[in-house]
């Protein structure tokens, strides 16, 4: 009797080995996350718009009907991407995720304070090795460290009525997502 | 023989034990540091890097992007106040005041996270188009049929899940539930 009690702890007790496991390994198996329902219609570095979300389909549950939203599937492994997003009327969002879904920055049109949301993404390495040139750093614009090579930008903007969605809608279309020009040696 | 029925138990046990927690916390959308007001909940550290592993499962297993800190919060309320299931059969009063924020959305979802199908296509509100009373206040009536003022139809769907998200606001990860978090109060009123 005292034996089986026995295994049954040990087995519960590695159970919790296997609970902590599976939790952990979970989002490196999943087939279905978003990254994965996005990357079959996003190319990579480039902004796509994605649809917005009906009753019958959504690329993503839980996405809020009253946003515009765009993606771009990034890839720093070319080097840094360059990233505008023009504000729209109401409020305008860029939000950055690691491959796994992982939400790392976020910005809003207050916080960039212009009529463009301008952003340099790359990757930690790629950051220390850039030029501690007085020109770029002076420049005002906004580095972001991406903690992994690839990943996901969301820019969304806020349609605050149902009419005014198709001009929300122009407004992302004009965003961009490009490889980074190689900064230029001083002088 | 003993030993190695004794080993596939303690193994069955383990499997059992492991998986079953797994499902359970998945199901359930686990995760740590979870802020409750009223009827409404959010986990804004699901936002950040510091998200811990039950978040980022339940979000890879969803398939949903989670709404970053710095953009805003989103709060998911699944029973009234007084902890019954929402059900689309009856109304239901969303009513109050949310905390300051630049702009917040309300929408109504089914479980799985599908907007539900209605005649006038209306999925949520914004706080823009909301009619409010002079105090600033407002009611949503969450129902299956017309109601005057701000309807929210629920296509007489069973179970239904409503998330409140505030956009560019202070409530956070070190937000306590209190007088400077005013959500709005959520009863069930009318049911068949």
């Amino acid at each position: 009797m005292i034996r089986w009690l026995l295994l049954f702890f040990g087995g519960a007790l590695l159970g919790g080995i296997v609970h902590l496991a599976t939790i952990i390994i979970l989002p490196f198996t999943a087939t279905q996350d978003a990254y994965a329902r996005l990357a079959k219609s996003a190319p990579v570095n480039a902004v796509t718009a994605v649809p917005a979300p009906t009753p019958e389909s959504a690329i993503m549950p839980f996405m809020d009907p009253a946003f515009a939203s765009a993606v771009c599937r990034y890839d720093l492994s070319q080097g840094p991407l360059k990233l505008s997003v023009p504000v729209s009327l109401a409020y305008t969002s860029v939000s950055f995720y690691t491959r796994y879904d992982v939400a790392y920055y976020a910005i809003n049109d207050r916080a960039a304070g212009r009529q463009v949301i301008e952003l340099n993404l790359m990757t930690v390495a790629q950051h220390n090795q850039m030029p501690e040139d007085e020109e770029i750093t002076a420049a005002d614009r906004l580095i972001v460290e991406s903690p992994t090579l690839t990943g996901l930008i969301a820019i969304r903007a806020l349609a605050p009525e149902p009419g005014l969605m198709p001009m929300v809608q122009n407004a992302i279309a004009a965003a961009k997502c490009l490889p980074a020009d190689e900064p230029k040696p001083s002088r | 023989m003993r030993l190695l029925l004794g080993s596939l138990f303690a193994l069955a046990v383990a499997a059992v034990v492991g998986l079953g927690a797994t499902y359970y916390a998945l199901t359930r959308g686990a995760a740590f540091g979870p802020l409750t007001i009223g009827s409404w909940t959010a986990w804004p550290k699901t936002g950040t890097i510091d998200a811990d592993p039950y978040a980022r499962a339940s979000i890879a297993r969803i398939g949903r992007l989670p709404t970053a800190l710095g953009d805003g919060v989103s709060f998911t309320a699944s029973a009234d106040d007084s902890g019954r299931q929402l059900d689309g059969r009856c109304d239901v009063i969303v009513t109050g005041v949310t905390p300051a924020a630049r702009f917040w959305t309300v929408t109504l979802y089914n479980p799985d996270g599908k907007l539900v199908a209605n005649s006038i296509n209306r999925f949520g509100f914004t706080s823009q188009e909301i009619v409010r009373r002079a105090d600033g206040s407002f009611e949503i009536v969450v129902a299956p049929r017309a109601n005057p003022g701000n309807w929210l139809p629920t296509g007489g769907v069973e179970r239904y899940i409503l998330l409140l998200r505030l956009y560019d606001t202070a409530v956070g990860v070190s937000t306590k539930a209190g007088r400077e978090v005013p959500m709005p109060s959520v009863t069930i009123r009318n049911c068949p």
